[in-house]
């Protein structure tokens, strides 16, 4: 891998972000809803309010937060503030700052999205490699079916599925929130163990969804790659049955599962937004659902441009990688 | 039955001393298909000396690389060995265990594959797929042994070094055909099976590659199956000829005798329809196509397209016959002079 091929990347890197924050400035802008406005006259709505301190207050808030400005200059402005990651301040929270919220936030999606994206990713292209594989055994080529069986059901309806035959029925784990009531978070082995006891089953709500359909394209591939001429000569050469697996029929076919990697990453953060919300745990999601709720603009803004960040540069991570992967692409 | 029955027990102890290194009996290859059974291998037998080349020709669906599969022992399903035996020096491949021919592959019977445009892993280099060769059949070999033999065999097929550290798509297709022929020789093999090694190269690179060929069986004295279409090549290169039909071998003789006489209806057929310098612009060719194995004609399946075809050639399976000077043919046309 070159500089100018790194450098490249990067530029498109800043490319993206830059347009997804343009869209997030401007979109807002194009609708006739006033964030202010509407705060105010939920307000007013309680009463205490005669209108022209309405029409003060709002003036006076947005020379405060300069939406008095041209929309240039506001733009300018904006432009400024993503570069130091200053998304302003929460409404409802207020003088809690986007920043705080999210960060706050993110440990526990970042988390839960980085085990399950990492384990059904592990789990579901061995599977599918194994179950395409003429040699592997045969009840071990079984364990995929069960799981492609459950491609497609929503992590959601999983998620309920096992709220209610794990979590209720059986009461074998806890049935939400992000640890037991009662517990103050500290730095210990009891409270680590309980955060894991509650992430059990939102894990395996999105585990179990996505398993399958990784072993569904690594099973297409497989059956591709194992006709290859370079596996058959791995076999003329006399190599033992593991290595031609490992290092002949597995490195190659998960090369194109890495990019489907890529592209999969936006489909699972929305799930994990989802399926966070209905095992209420305190991440993205929730925060998400209550700014939507009440009319929080500005930390709707920020989460929807901070997803879009961490998913360009995760991407752009995988771009990287994937020259360590596969020798062809090195000097493209 | 053949001649294979009639030598076997003889031969069997002769071959330990001085005979030949290779030996093939009776091997029967079978195709399970959803049509019906194709037998892709009819009592093939031959024998073939250390050190001597040996072409190996047909048509497309005559059963030349199911041999090559079968000597190996890589057919895969549904395709399966019937029956025969393949000794190489003194070992019978098809007695050994699973482990035991892993083993045989490359250290006595190596393969160099037809594609070879695709038969190196594109994402590892070329020295890991040598080391990895020499690793899983000599567990003990120091780290500079190893690198002395991946240099060894790289600078027998002509090629440089630095080879080693590259991947297959830095190389060209003679290039990477030749890498084939270096992992072939990696463990010095008695036998060597070559597989239309020539077939998608260019004329000039196939000169090369068939003179890379002949340089290491001359350094390791090996035995050579060449197997391929270009009768040409065969005439410049081999010592022996192979002609397969639907899945027997109908004729084997030496260069000289199967260009200048050959013996078998089908051989000279082939043999009459080479393009030659006299008569420009006539093409003689074979009537008739190639059988399906799933419907072999009775008796002498080239029986149809003979023109010295007789009533028994219809009803009665010709055997090998053993002519004066140790050709074989396969016809009942020499089954009084054996």
């Amino acid at each position: 891998m070159n500089f100018k091929l790194i450098a490249k990347r990067l530029s498109f890197l800043v490319l993206v972000i830059w347009a997804a924050s343009t869209i997030v400035f401007f979109v807002p802008r194009l609708s006739p809803r006033n964030a202010l406005r509407e705060r105010f006259a939920e307000l007013a709505r309680s009463g205490g309010f005669a209108p022209g301190d309405i029409e003060k207050l709002i003036a006076n808030m947005n020379q405060q937060f300069g939406l008095d400005k041209p929309l240039l200059e506001q733009y300018w402005t904006y432009l400024g503030n993503i570069v130091r990651m200053d998304f302003g301040y929460s409404l409802n929270r207020y003088p809690a700052t986007v920043t705080d919220i999210i960060s706050q936030a993110l440990p526990w999606t970042f988390f839960l999205l980085l085990f399950t994206t990492i384990l059904s990713f592990i789990i579901g292209n061995l599977l599918g490699a194994i179950s395409a594989w003429p040699k592997s055994p045969r009840w071990l080529r079984g364990i995929a079916t069960p799981f492609v069986l459950l491609t497609g059901v929503p992590p959601v309806i999983m998620g309920v599925l096992l709220l209610f035959f794990i979590g209720f029925r059986l009461k074998l784990l806890p049935l939400g929130g992000p640890y037991s009531i009662g517990i103050v978070p500290n730095w210990s082995w009891e409270f680590a163990l309980d955060v894991l006891r509650h992430q059990m089953l939102p894990a395996l709500a999105l585990i179990l969804g996505s398993v399958g359909g990784w072993v569904l394209s690594m099973r297409g591939m497989g059956v591709t790659i194992q006709g290859e001429d370079y596996v058959n000569f791995a076999e003329h050469k006399g190599l033992t049955g593991g290595r031609i697996f490992r290092d002949y029929y597995l490195r190659n076919t998960l090369l194109p599962q890495v990019t489907g990697l890529a592209l999969a990453l936006g489909t699972l953060v929305t799930s994990a937004l989802v399926v966070e919300q209905l095992f209420g745990l305190p991440g993205l999601g929730q925060v998400l659902n209550n700014a939507i709720r009440s009319n929080d603009f500005p930390v709707i803004y920020g989460i929807v441009l901070f997803i879009t960040i961490a998913i360009a540069v995760l991407m752009a991570v995988l771009e990287f990688i994937y020259p360590l992967l596969d020798p062809r692409v090195r000097n493209q | 039955m053949n001649l294979a029955t009639t030598e076997n027990a003889s031969s069997r102890n002769a071959a330990a001393a001085a005979g030949p290194i290779l030996r093939v009996e009776d091997l029967v290859v079978t195709y399970y298909t959803d049509l019906g059974r194709a037998r892709a291998l009819d009592n093939v037998s031959f024998t073939l000396e250390a050190g001597m080349k040996m072409g190996m020709v047909g048509e497309s669906g005559s059963g030349k690389s199911t041999l090559a599969l079968a000597m190996m022992r890589m057919i895969k399903p549904p395709g399966r060995i019937e029956g025969g035996h393949v000794w190489v020096g003194g070992t019978d491949l098809q007695s050994l265990n699973d482990e035991g021919m892993r083993k045989a592959r490359l250290s006595k019977i190596a393969y160099i594959p037809q594609g070879a445009m695709n038969s190196l892993n594109p994402v590892t280099r070329i020295g890991e797929q040598m080391v990895d060769a020499i690793k899983s059949h000599l567990s003990g070999e120091s780290r500079q042994a190893i690198n002395d033999r991946c240099v060894w065999a790289l600078k027998s097929v002509d090629l440089d070094p630095g080879v080693f550290h590259m991947y297959a798509h830095e190389l060209s297709g003679g290039m990477k055909q030749r890498v084939c022929i270096a992992i072939g020789i990696l463990l010095r093999p008695e036998v060597i099976i070559a597989d239309e090694p020539t077939s998608a190269l260019d004329v000039v690179t196939q000169r090369q590659v068939m003179e890379t060929i002949d340089k290491v069986q001359d350094e390791l004295n090996s035995a050579v199956i060449l197997i391929g279409h270009d009768m040409g090549l065969m005439a410049q290169t081999m010592d022996r000829v192979a002609v397969m039909y639907a899945g027997r071998l109908v004729e084997v003789a030496t260069v000289r005798e199967m260009f200048t006489d050959p013996k078998h209806p089908y051989s000279q057929a082939l043999i009459s329809s080479l393009p030659t310098l006299e008569n420009r612009g006539q093409f003689k060719g074979i009537p008739g196509l190639a059988p399906s194995l799933l419907r072999l004609p009775s008796g002498c399946a080239f029986h149809p397209r003979c023109p010295l075809a007789s009533d028994r050639s219809r009803s009665e399976k010709p055997k090998v016959n053993v002519l004066p000077g140790g050709r074989l043919v396969a016809c009942h046309i020499y089954d009084q002079e054996s």
